[in-house]
């Protein structure tokens, strides 16, 4: 028997397991490492498999198209350059770099900016029509993106911006998920009092915003912005329809447009394309996988 | 205080303007056109609901449907069950793992590489004669032919719903852990003490106080996995090939609108994917939910 005041003394369910298993300990002691050992196998070759097709396009990379052709190896070759100089005629990749960097960073900007604007504007002042407005929003939030597809490709085409970064850049002004998400973080992070502080000490609403609001919203806003950033980046549909030049491309649409292109016919330098678009993320990742992993752990904990 | 409630029109204004603007109008106009024939200049009819009767006998989309359902449903299945078992695995006190972040990291990596990427990527890789995977298979005598793995309708929906489950199992699990991680330790301690064992712990505590994260990842990959376009898109020539099997509904619509200049029709499918997510979220939060309530009715 086990006492009541031991497990209210926080005993972890090791001990507990422990104490209750004293006569067989040794025994399950032993099976257990070898257990162990078998899932950390299981665990590594999982994590090979995630890996491996990512070492097969760094590898290939650096081979010329005679040598992928006849086999696979791991031992890097020595085109590198070749196939650089051979996708580089038909296909600039850092353009394709470029435009999404410029497009993902303004998007990135402005829903955090304007999503912390709304979710102010929500949370803290009272107006008419407030409940029928926010409702509105979350029904709308629900909408999935290719609903409208065709009547934005309408609107744009009847304002002249097809072709252009506005349409991939401006609507982020207007991002539901990331309003509603800042609202519920700043109605519990922000006590009113500090605003009435503020304004009795004089401070214009906007200057109460930008000192006072943004600065407590901060985290999550950032949190937010890593999955604005990558959802922009990742983003092919969009572009996709909406650009048409190869020199605005982005790097998604541009991965296709490789694909169709004279580079297809040397698999290095198209793997070589690929790793380019790669491993910056992969690099970035690198730097930022705890706060995005905890990012995510966060959000889904609290729908 | 009444002036100062002013500011909060001027606040949400912004985003109401370009809400409207890029985001309610086109929703809107998309309506409007799948009750027409527009085929992308020159004026638009009313056909009244004919792109509708056309859309239930279309077997293309049909077929679409099924396709979308097929590739998604696997890779939904093998994403979850992976990652319940690594939490499992993770989240046991008897079997202390380490290395969780690591894993963690490692495992979510696929999940944030560009989707076209990864569809090119796995085109060559698939490749039949050139592909390396067929080469290393064959190497190490797994084969002995060359699997044309995006030429066949079954392997290639495979192929699909694999690389969907490479790029998603990681991401389910971080959710899954965060989920396990909210569990109070009491419930493991009572059943450690009701003698309970791996699987009934697993089984009769873990799954039913996961039910609302696992409501949230497979509502989440529904919606996402019902929208799937980049990998079919990219992987083999961008209207479905082999034998349409890879032909989903987010690719029939794009090509109907921006490959034929079917805007109408086009439209019309984009609603018909609407009404079909919004019909499977409310089956798959009913049938979650559903059979609680009426326990709780009969208590």
């Amino acid at each position: 028997m086990i006492d009541r005041s031991e497990i209210e003394n926080n005993v972890t369910p090791e001990q507990l397991a422990k104490r209750t298993l004293i006569p067989q300990e040794k025994k399950t002691k032993k099976r257990r490492s070898s257990v162990k050992g078998i899932i950390y196998t299981l665990l590594i070759l999982t994590a090979v498999i995630c890996f491996i097709p990512f070492l097969m396009m760094l590898v290939n990379a650096t081979r010329s198209n005679d040598a992928i052709l006849t086999g696979f190896t791991l031992i890097p070759g020595t085109a590198l350059m070749e196939n650089y100089r051979t996708m580089m005629e038909y296909v600039n990749i850092w353009n394709g770099f470029k435009n999404s960097l410029i497009i993902s960073v303004l998007v990135t900007l402005l829903t955090g900016y304007f999503s912390a604007l709304t979710a102010y504007g929500f949370a803290f002042y009272t107006f008419k029509g407030k409940n029928f407005l926010f409702v509105f929003m979350l029904v709308m939030m629900m909408v999935p993106g290719q609903l409208g597809l065709i009547g934005f490709y309408e609107l744009c085409k009847n304002l002249g911006i097809l072709d252009t970064f506005i349409p991939l850049i401006v609507p982020a002004v207007a991002s539901p998920f990331v309003v509603f998400f800042l609202r519920q973080y700043i109605q519990t992070t922000l006590h009113p009092s500090l605003i009435e502080a503020a304004r009795i000490d004089g401070a214009s609403e906007l200057r109460i915003f930008h000192t006072v609001a943004i600065p407590i919203m901060m985290p999550a806003v950032a949190t937010m912005s890593i999955f604005t950033f990558i959802g922009s980046w990742n983003n092919y549909i969009m572009p996709l329809v909406i650009l048409f030049s190869p020199e605005k491309y982005t790097l998604p649409v541009l991965m296709g447009f490789l694909k169709g292109s004279q580079v297809a016919q040397n698999l290095g330098s198209m793997y070589l394309g690929i790793a380019i678009s790669v491993v910056p993320i992969m690099i970035a990742f690198l730097f930022l996988s705890k706060y995005i992993v905890n990012s995510i752990s966060a959000g889904a904990v609290k729908e | 205080m009444k002036n100062l409630n002013r500011y909060g029109y001027a606040f949400i204004a912004p985003f109401w303007i370009i809400f409207l603007i890029f985001n309610i109008y086109p929703v809107a106009l998309t309506f409007y056109y799948s009750f027409t024939n527009y085929s992308g200049s020159g004026t638009a009819e009313v056909v009244g609901f004919a792109n509708y009767q056309r859309l239930i006998a279309d077997s293309y989309f049909v077929e679409a449907f099924f396709n979308t359902w097929k590739i998604w449903g696997v890779n939904f299945a093998l994403q979850i069950v992976i990652a319940l078992i690594l939490a499992m695995i993770f989240s046991d006190a008897r079997v202390k793992m380490k290395g969780l972040s690591f894993f963690r990291s490692i495992f979510y990596l696929p999940n944030l590489i560009t989707v076209s990427s990864v569809a090119l990527l796995f085109g060559i890789l698939l490749d039949w004669q050139h592909g390396s995977l067929n080469m290393v298979l064959m190497n190490i005598g797994v084969i002995s032919e060359p699997i044309n793995w995006l030429n066949q309708p079954t392997t290639a929906q495979l192929s699909v719903s694999l690389i969907l489950t490479w790029m998603w199992f990681g991401h389910s699990f971080i959710v899954v852990m965060a989920g396990v991680s909210g569990i109070s330790t009491d419930f493991y301690e009572a059943a450690l003490i009701d003698g309970a064992n791996r699987w009934q712990t697993f089984t009769k505590i873990t799954l039913p106080l996961l039910k609302p994260i696992l409501l949230y990842i497979m509502i989440t990959s529904l919606i996402g996995g019902l929208q799937l376009f980049d990998l079919p898109m990219l992987l083999t020539d961008g209207i479905g090939s082999p034998d349409g099997s890879l032909n989903t509904m987010v690719l029939y619509l794009y090509n109907q609108a921006f490959k034929y200049n079917n805007y109408g029709y086009a439209a019309a499918v984009a609603y018909g994917l609407f009404i079909i997510t919004v019909i499977f979220s409310a089956i798959v939060f009913k049938s979650m939910y559903g059979n609680e309530r009426k326990q709780a009715r009969r208590v």
